[in-house]
C-alpha cells in the first residue's frame, strides 16, 4: 500500500527516498535481494501460467520469458519482491533483467519493453513501501535492473568479418531509454545497470539515463554492476576491471561492483581492486559459488555470510547481495554476517586523466 | 646527461611521463594509411595500427578526414575492426575529426574511455558547450583547441587566453573535470622564411608554461609533425626537429603528443651540429637560424631512421613455431608463407592441419583454458588458422581428385530449446569451420525435434549443443534420451557455460549410448571433433572418455537433490483440486467406442494448419501472417509460403499423401495415479491401465498441488461415471515415396518442404479431429466455434496429452494408447522398438475432457515414485529407470 498515511515520514517523495539511501550508506552497509531466476525456476511454471490470459493467443512460446511475469503472474513477482524484504534485505531489484525490447523481441514481445519496467518497477514499489510503511525505522529500496540485452555493440558475431556488429550502439540506447522511462514511472528508486558483459552497451545505457534525466529535470542514483567473466578478471569485451571502472566513472554511480559470473572466492580480488581505485560506493553480489557440474550453486547460505562477512570486516564494500543460486536464506545470512558492521569508507583519490582502452591507462601529473 | 623522451622504453600501461599517440592511423599523417583506405583495404590498415603499439604508441590516433572518404562510415568501420584485435584496443583510442558526427560516430564504437579530438570554441560557446556535454555523456576526455571566433591563436597570452576562457566555461558551465581536459594550444610549422613564424615553437611553450601554472589537473597535447613541415621530404631533419622539439616542450609541460612513435630519434643521439641547429630555429635563438639548418640540411637527407619495423624476432624460429606464434598472436601476415614451407616438409597437405596448425590451436586452448587469452583473441587465431586451411584446400582437393578423399565431416550445432546465448556457439562454430568441417548452425531456441531432423536429413557426423542457463542442462539431458529412444550413434558433444564434464558426465551421458563429450571451449573443439572422425584415434578416445566420465559418475553415485522432492505419498495427498463430490458430472460421450477416420479430406485439414511452426522449420522467426510482413525475413516468408501453398494444392489435388487416423473414447477411473479403462459402461472388466506420473515437485517453497493426469479422471471410488479418449492421426502416409523421387532428382529444397508439410497436416488433422470429438464424438462442447487462431491458442475445454510429451513423459504408454486403438490396422501408424510413431508425420494423444484440465509438466521425480511405477507397470527397476531417465530426479545405478 502506498497511501501517504503508512509511509514513513521522509519517505514518500522520490527526492526523500534519494536522500534516505545516501543517508543509510554512510551509516550501514546495504543488503541487496538474490537470484530471481531460481525462485521463478521453483514455481515450476508452464506455458500457459507464462503467457496468462492476456498472451493466451500469442504466437511464439512465452515459457522462460521470467520478466512477463510481471504482466501475467504479478503475485509471484511480488511475493519474490516479499521473501527478499523478509529475508532482510534493504533494496530489492526490480523483475526486468531482460525487458529490453532488444531482449523481449525474443518473444515477439518488444512492444511491451516500457511497460515491463514500468509495471516491474510498480511493484517493486509497492511491496518495498508495505514494508517500510511496516518498519519506517527501515526504509527499503527498489532498484530498477537494466540488463544487458543479448547483444553485444563491441563483439562480431562473425570471424571471417571482426567489424560486423549485431547491435548499434543508437539501438541500444534507444532500447535503455526506454527500460529509464519505465522504471521511473513505475517509481524506482535507483537504476541498477548490471551483469554488464559489454562495457560499450554499458555506455549505451548511461548515455540514455543521462538523456532521460535531461528530459525529465531530475536524476536517480545508478548502480553500475560488471562481469567478470574469465580467469583473467576481464568482462566478455575484454576489459580488466581497473578499466571498466575508467569508462564508467563518468556516470557519478553512488556504487560500482560485480556481479554473476563468479563466487565470492573468485570476485573477491576483483572487487578488492575496484575498492581500491573507485572513489564510490562498491556493491557486490556474486553467485553462490560457480556453477556445480549440475547447473545448480554449491555455497551455503552460511558460507556467503562467512565470506561477505568477511569482505564487510575487510572494508572492501557498501552494498551486497547474492547472483545465480542465491535463494532468501543466503540472504538472511549475508545480512546477519554484515550487519553492526561498518560500510567501507570510499578512497579519496588524486585527480588524473584515467583512461581505457582493454587495459587502464593512467597520465602522471 | 640529459634526459630525452625515449619512446621505445615507455611502459605502455603505467602511469607515463609523455605519452605518445600514435598518428599513423590518421589519414593526413600517413599516406600509406590512406591509400589503404581509399583503397578499402582495411585488413592492412588495421596492421598499421598494429605497428603503431607495438611501437610504443600508448594512445592510437584514428582520423578520417579525408574529402574522398564517407568519414563516418570509415571511422565505424576501422574502430570496429580494431575493437577485434585485443594487442591494439588494449590501448586507449583518441577519435580524431574536424567533423563532430564522425566523432560521434567514433565514440559510438569504443567501449573504453577514449579521448575525442578536438573541440573548441571556433563556432562560438553554446556549440562548443554542446559538444562537451555530449563528450561528456559519452565519457571521454577531450582535446580543446587554442581555437576561437576569431581564429587560432599564435601568441602565447592568445592561447593561453582561449585554454583559460574554456577552461572556465567547462568546468563553471557543465562541471567537466579538469583532469579529463588536454589543452592544444596549437603547433605551427617554424622555419617557413617567413619571419612572424619563427616564434612559433617558442609560443607554444610559454603557453603551455602557463597552462600547467594556471589550469590545474588539465594536460597538453599538440601535433609535432606539424612544427618541421617546411622540411617535409627531408625525414632526418624532421625527426630531428621533433626530437628537440619534444624535449623543450616536455620541460614546458607538454604531456602527449601525436608522433610517430617509431621514429623518434633519442635527443641525446642527435649529432650535435644537427642538434644544435635544430635547437636554435625551435628556440628562435638566431635570425639567421632557418638559413643555417638548410645550409646542412641536405647532408643528412635520406639518413633518417627506416620506418619502425614490428618485432619480428619470431620469425627466426622454425616454421612450427612461426606458426604457433602466429596463431597465439593472431597474426596473419606470414602465416601463407609458413604454411607453403611447412606443406613441402609433409607427404600430405592435411598433415599441416593435423599436425603445426593443430598444435597451434591446442596451445591456444590451452592458454584460453588458463585465462591468458580470452574470447576475442581466440576469435583472431581461429581467423588465421582459416586463412592457412583456406590455403591449403586446394592442395588438399587435388589429393581428393586423385583418389585420396579426406573429407573433415559435417557437425550441427544448435543452442537448445528455451536458451538464446549463442557467442559461445557461433564460435565453435566458426573454429571449425575454420579447420574445414561442415558446420550447420541452427541457431538459437531450438527445439530438439528440429535438432534430430536436421541431424537425420543432413547425415551429420556429429551433433554439438549448446546452453548458458541452467534449464537448458535438463533439455540437453532430454536431447540425450531423445536421440538414444530413435537409435542414433553419432557423437554428441556438449557445450556452454553452465554445463560442465561432471554434468555430462553424471547426468546426459548415460541417457545416450553413443559417444558424449563435453566441450570445454571453443579452442579444444578442433581436438575433439577431429579425434571421434579419425579412423585411428576414434575408438581410443570414446573409450578413454568412457571411463573418464565413469570415474566421474562412480565418484557422483550418491549425490541427490531430494531437497525440493515431496515423498510420493505426501504428493498424493495434494492432488490437482478438482472436486468429484459436488455438481459436477462427466459428460457421456455421444459415440462411444472406436471411431475410424479413413483417407481423410486433405482439404479440410489445410484449413486448419498452424503455419508458424513451419517458418520455424525453415529458419524464419515470426508468427503467421504477420512474417509474411516482416522487413527482415518476410520476402523470404513469402517465397517459402507461396512454394508451399504451391506443393500443397499438389499434395491435395493429386493426392500425395493420405491422412489416416482412430479415436477412441471408453468407460475410465482413476485408481490412485492410473486410470483404468474398461471394457463397457458396466465397468466390471478392466480392458487396459493406462498409468501416468505425478509431480513430485515444490516442497522447497510448500507448493501445495501435485498433478498427475489420473487427477483429470473421476476416481473409482467416487462412483462417477468417466470417459478417456485417445487418438493417433497421421498424414504421412505416401511422405517417403515422395521424398525418395525428390532426392532422386537432388532436389533438397522439395524433399524437406513436402515433410514440412504433411509434419503440418498432420498437426492440423490432430487439431481438426480434436474439435470434432469436443463437437460431435464426445459431445460435451456442441456449440463451440472457434476461428483456427483461437484452436492453436487452445481456448476450449480439455486437453489433448500427448505421451513422451512433458504431463506423460513415459513414451512406453503409447503402446497400450495404440493397442487400445488398434492404430497400426486402423490408422496405419507403427510403432518403432524405441516408440516413436512411422511415419512421422504423426500425432497421437489422450482426450480429457474436464474443464480443470490443463497441461503441466511431471518434472523430475523421486526413486519412491519410480519403484511405485515399475510395480504398477510390471517392469524391473532398471527397465523402469531407462524410461524414465530423463525425469529422475537421482543417479540410477548403473
Amino acid at each position: 500500500m502506498t497511501a501517504p498515511a503508512t509511509t514513513t515520514p521522509g519517505f514518500t517523495t522520490r527526492e526523500e527516498r534519494t536522500a534516505a539511501l545516501y543517508q543509510a550508506m554512510r551509516e550501514r552497509i546495504l543488503v541487496l535481494d538474490g537470484s530471481w531466476g531460481v525462485l521463478i525456476q521453483g514455481y515450476e511454471l508452464t506455458e500457459r501460467d507464462y503467457r496468462g490470459e492476456r498472451f493466451a493467443d500469442w504466437g511464439q512460446d512465452l515459457k522462460g520469458n521470467n520478466d512477463l511475469l510481471i504482466l501475467t503472474q504479478p503475485d509471484i513477482v511480488r511475493g519474490i519482491h516479499r521473501e527478499y524484504l523478509d529475508a532482510g534485505a534493504d533494496i530489492t531489484s526490480t523483475n526486468t533483467f531482460a525487458s529490453t525490447s532488444i531482449a523481449q523481441a525474443d518473444y515477439g514481445l518488444e512492444a511491451c519493453a516500457e511497460e515491463l519496467h514500468r509495471e516491474g518497477a510498480r511493484l517493486g514499489r509497492e511491496i518495498a513501501d508495505e514494508f517500510t510503511a511496516r518498519d519506517p525505522s527501515r526504509p527499503r529500496w527498489v532498484a530498477g535492473s537494466i540488463g544487458p540485452t543479448n547483444r553485444t555493440a563491441s563483439l562480431s558475431p562473425d570471424a571471417d568479418d571482426p567489424g560486423a556488429r549485431t547491435v548499434t550502439f543508437d539501438e541500444l540506447r534507444a532500447t535503455y531509454a526506454e527500460a529509464t522511462r519505465g522504471l521511473i514511472d513505475g517509481g524506482a528508486d535507483i537504476l541498477l545497470v548490471e551483469t554488464i558483459f559489454d562495457t560499450l552497451n554499458a555506455k549505451a545505457a548511461i548515455f540514455a539515463i543521462d538523456e532521460v534525466f535531461e528530459e525529465r529535470g531530475y536524476t536517480l542514483p545508478i548502480m553500475i554492476s560488471g562481469s567478470v567473466v574469465d580467469l583473467s578478471g576481464r568482462n566478455l569485451s575484454g576489459q580488466t576491471v581497473e578499466a571498466f571502472w575508467n569508462s564508467m566513472r563518468h556516470a557519478k554511480p553512488i556504487a560500482i561492483g560485480l556481479n554473476c559470473s563468479l563466487g565470492p572466492s573468485q570476485m573477491r580480488e576483483y572487487i578488492a581492486e575496484l575498492s581500491r581505485v573507485a572513489d564510490t560506493g562498491i556493491s557486490a553480489y556474486p553467485n553462490a559459488g560457480l556453477p556445480n557440474e549440475f547447473g545448480g550453486y554449491d555455497e551455503t547460505p552460511d558460507d556467503m555470510g562467512t565470506k561477505l562477512g568477511e569482505w564487510a570486516r575487510a572494508g572492501i564494500i557498501n552494498i551486497v547481495g547474492g547472483c545465480c543460486g542465491s535463494k532468501p536464506p543466503h540472504i538472511r545470512a549475508i545480512a546477519d554476517a554484515v550487519r553492526g558492521l561498518p560500510p567501507r569508507v570510499p578512497p579519496h583519490v588524486e585527480p588524473r586523466l584515467r583512461l581505457a582502452g582493454l587495459e587502464p591507462f593512467e597520465v602522471a601529473r | 646527461m640529459t634526459s630525452a623522451p625515449d619512446s621505445g622504453d615507455i611502459e605502455p600501461q603505467s602511469t607515463a611521463v609523455f605519452i605518445n599517440i600514435g598518428e599513423r592511423t590518421n589519414v593526413s599523417g600517413s599516406a600509406r594509411f590512406r591509400r589503404l583506405v581509399l583503397a578499402g583495404d582495411y585488413g592492412t590498415a588495421v596492421e598499421i595500427a598494429r605497428q603503431q603499439v607495438e611501437a610504443g604508441a600508448q594512445i592510437l590516433d584514428v582520423n578520417m578526414d579525408e574529402g574522398m572518404l564517407d568519414g563516418e562510415a570509415a571511422m565505424t568501420r576501422f574502430l570496429n575492426l580494431l575493437a577485434a584485435e585485443p594487442d591494439i584496443s588494449r590501448v586507449p583510442i583518441m577519435v580524431d575529426s574536424s567533423k563532430w558526427t564522425v566523432i560521434e560516430a567514433g565514440l559510438k564504437c569504443v567501449q573504453g574511455k577514449a579521448i575525442v579530438n578536438s573541440i573548441s570554441l571556433k563556432e562560438g560557446e553554446e556549440e562548443f558547450l554542446h559538444r562537451a556535454r555530449l563528450v561528456r555523456r559519452y565519457g571521454a576526455a577531450v582535446v580543446v583547441m587554442a581555437f576561437d571566433e576569431d581564429g587560432q591563436a599564435e601568441t602565447a597570452e592568445r592561447k593561453f587566453a582561449i585554454c583559460e576562457r574554456s577552461y572556465r566555461l567547462l568546468i563553471d558551465r557543465i562541471g567537466f573535470p579538469p583532469e579529463d581536459i588536454i589543452f592544444d594550444p596549437n603547433i605551427f610549422a617554424v622555419a617557413t622564411g617567413i619571419e612572424e613564424h619563427n616564434d612559433y615553437a617558442v609560443a607554444f611553450f610559454d603557453a603551455a608554461r602557463m597552462i600547467k601554472a594556471r589550469l590545474p589537473y588539465t594536460h597538453i597535447s599538440g601535433g609535432v609533425s606539424n612544427v618541421s613541415f617546411s622540411f617535409r621530404g627531408n625525414e632526418a631533419v624532421r625527426e630531428a626537429m621533433h626530437a628537440v622539439f619534444l624535449y623543450h616542450a616536455i620541460q614546458a609541460g607538454m604531456d602527449m603528443g601525436i608522433v610517430n612513435a617509431g621514429q623518434l630519434p633519442v635527443y641525446a643521439e642527435i649529432p650535435e651540429d644537427l642538434r644544435v641547429r635544430c635547437e636554435d630555429v625551435i628556440l628562435n635563438r638566431r635570425p639567421d637560424a632557418t638559413d643555417r639548418l638548410l645550409a646542412i640540411a641536405e647532408e643528412y637527407r635520406g639518413g633518417g631512421q627506416q620506418a619502425a619495423a614490428p618485432d619480428l624476432t619470431w620469425r627466426l624460429g622454425t616454421p612450427a613455431e612461426r606458426i604457433t606464434h602466429a596463431l597465439v598472436n593472431g597474426i596473419d601476415e606470414f602465416i601463407v608463407d609458413d604454411t607453403e614451407e611447412i606443406r613441402h616438409l609433409v607427404a600430405h597437405p592435411l598433415e599441416v592441419i593435423e599436425g603445426p596448425l593443430m598444435d597451434g590451436m591446442s596451445v591456444v586452448g590451452d592458454l584460453f583454458g588458463a585465462g591468458k587469452m580470452f574470447l576475442p583473441q581466440v576469435v583472431k587465431s581461429a581467423r588465421v588458422m582459416k586463412k592457412a586451411v583456406a590455403y591449403l584446400f586446394p592442395f588438399i582437393e587435388a589429393l581428393k581428385a586423385e583418389g585420396a578423399s579426406r573429407s573433415n565431416g559435417k557437425i550441427v550445432l544448435a543452442t537448445v530449446k528455451g536458451d538464446v546465448h549463442d557467442i559461445g556457439k557461433n564460435i565453435v562454430g566458426v573454429v571449425l569451420q575454420c579447420n574445414n568441417y561442415e558446420v550447420i548452425d541452427l541457431g538459437v531456441m531450438v527445439p530438439a525435434a528440429r535438432i534430430i531432423a536436421t541431424a537425420l536429413e543432413e547425415n551429420v557426423d556429429i551433433i554439438g549443443l549448446s546452453g548458458l542457463i541452467t534449464p537448458s542442462l535438463e533439455e540437453m539431458a532430454y536431447f540425450a534420451s531423445e536421440i538414444e529412444r530413435q537409435g542414433f550413434t553419432k557423437p554428441l558433444l556438449i557445450g556452454g557455460a553452465t554445463t560442465s564434464r561432471a554434468h555430462t558426465a553424471v547426468k546426459i551421458a548415460p541417457n545416450y549410448s553413443g559417444p558424449v563429450v563435453y566441450v570445454q571451449d571453443a579452442s579444444r573443439a578442433v581436438g575433439v571433433v577431429s579425434q571421434l572422425l579419425s579412423e585411428t584415434q576414434h575408438d581410443g578416445f570414446v573409450h578413454d572418455t568412457r571411463v573418464e566420465y565413469d570415474t566421474i559418475r562412480n565418484a557422483h553415485q550418491s549425490r541427490t537433490d531430494a531437497a525440493d522432492r515431496y515423498p510420493i505419498d505426501e504428493a498424493r495427498a495434494h492432488p490437482a483440486p478438482i472436486k468429484w463430490d459436488g455438481d459436477y458430472t462427466p459428460p457421456r460421450p455421444i459415440a462411444p467406442g472406436i471411431t475410424v477416420l479413413d483417407d481423410y479430406p486433405l482439404e479440410e485439414l489445410a484449413a486448419y494448419i498452424d503455419w508458424t511452426p513451419f517458418f520455424q522449420t525453415w529458419e524464419l522467426q515470426g508468427t503467421y501472417p504477420k512474417i509474411l510482413d516482416d522487413p527482415l525475413v518476410g520476402e523470404s516468408a513469402r517465397g517459402v509460403y507461396e512454394d508451399a501453398q504451391r506443393m500443397l494444392r499438389s499434395m491435395i489435388d493429386e493426392h500425395w499423401v493420405t491422412a489416416r487416423g482412430v479415436v477412441g473414447l471408453w468407460s475410465a477411473n482413476a485408481v490412485g495415479d492410473d486410470i483404468e479403462v474398461y471394457a463397457d459402461d458396466e465397468r466390471r472388466e478392466v480392458r487396459a491401465v493406462v498409468h501416468t506420473l505425478r509431480q513430485q515437485t515444490g516442497r522447497d517453497r510448500g507448493r501445495a498441488e501435485n498433478y498427475a493426469l489420473s487427477d483429470y479422471i473421476a476416481p473409482r471410488a467416487s462412483e462417477t461415471a468417466d470417459w478417456l479418449g485417445g487418438f493417433a492421426v497421421t498424414a504421412g502416409i505416401g511422405v517417403e515415396e515422395r521424398v525418395a523421387i525428390f532426392e532422386a532428382d537432388h532436389d533438397d529444397y522439395s524433399s524437406i518442404m513436402v515433410k514440412a508439410l504433411a509434419d503440418r497436416l498432420a498437426e492440423a488433422f490432430a487439431e481438426r479431429i480434436h474439435e470434432r470429438v469436443r463437437r460431435e464424438f464426445w459431445g460435451y462442447a456442441p456449440d463451440e466455434a472457434l476461428a483456427n487462431d483461437a484452436l492453436i491458442a487452445e481456448r476450449y475445454r480439455g486437453i489433448r496429452p500427448a505421451p513422451g510429451y512433458p504431463a506423460c513423459p513415459d513414451h512406453t504408454e503409447k503402446r497400450t494408447l495404440f493397442d487400445l486403438l488398434a492404430a497400426e490396422d486402423r490408422a496405419g501408424i507403427e510403432l518403432t522398438e524405441s516408440f516413436a510413431m512411422t511415419p512421422g508425420a504423426a500425432v497421437s494423444g489422450y482426450y480429457f475432457s474436464h474443464p480443470q484440465a490443463r497441461y503441466f509438466g511431471v518434472g523430475r521425480i523421486e526413486r519412491d515414485q519410480v519403484e511405485d511405477y515399475a510395480r504398477r507397470k510390471g517392469w524391473s527397476m532398471a527397465e523402469a529407470e531407462r524410461w524414465l531417465a530423463p525425469n529422475l530426479n537421482y543417479d540410477r545405478a548403473r
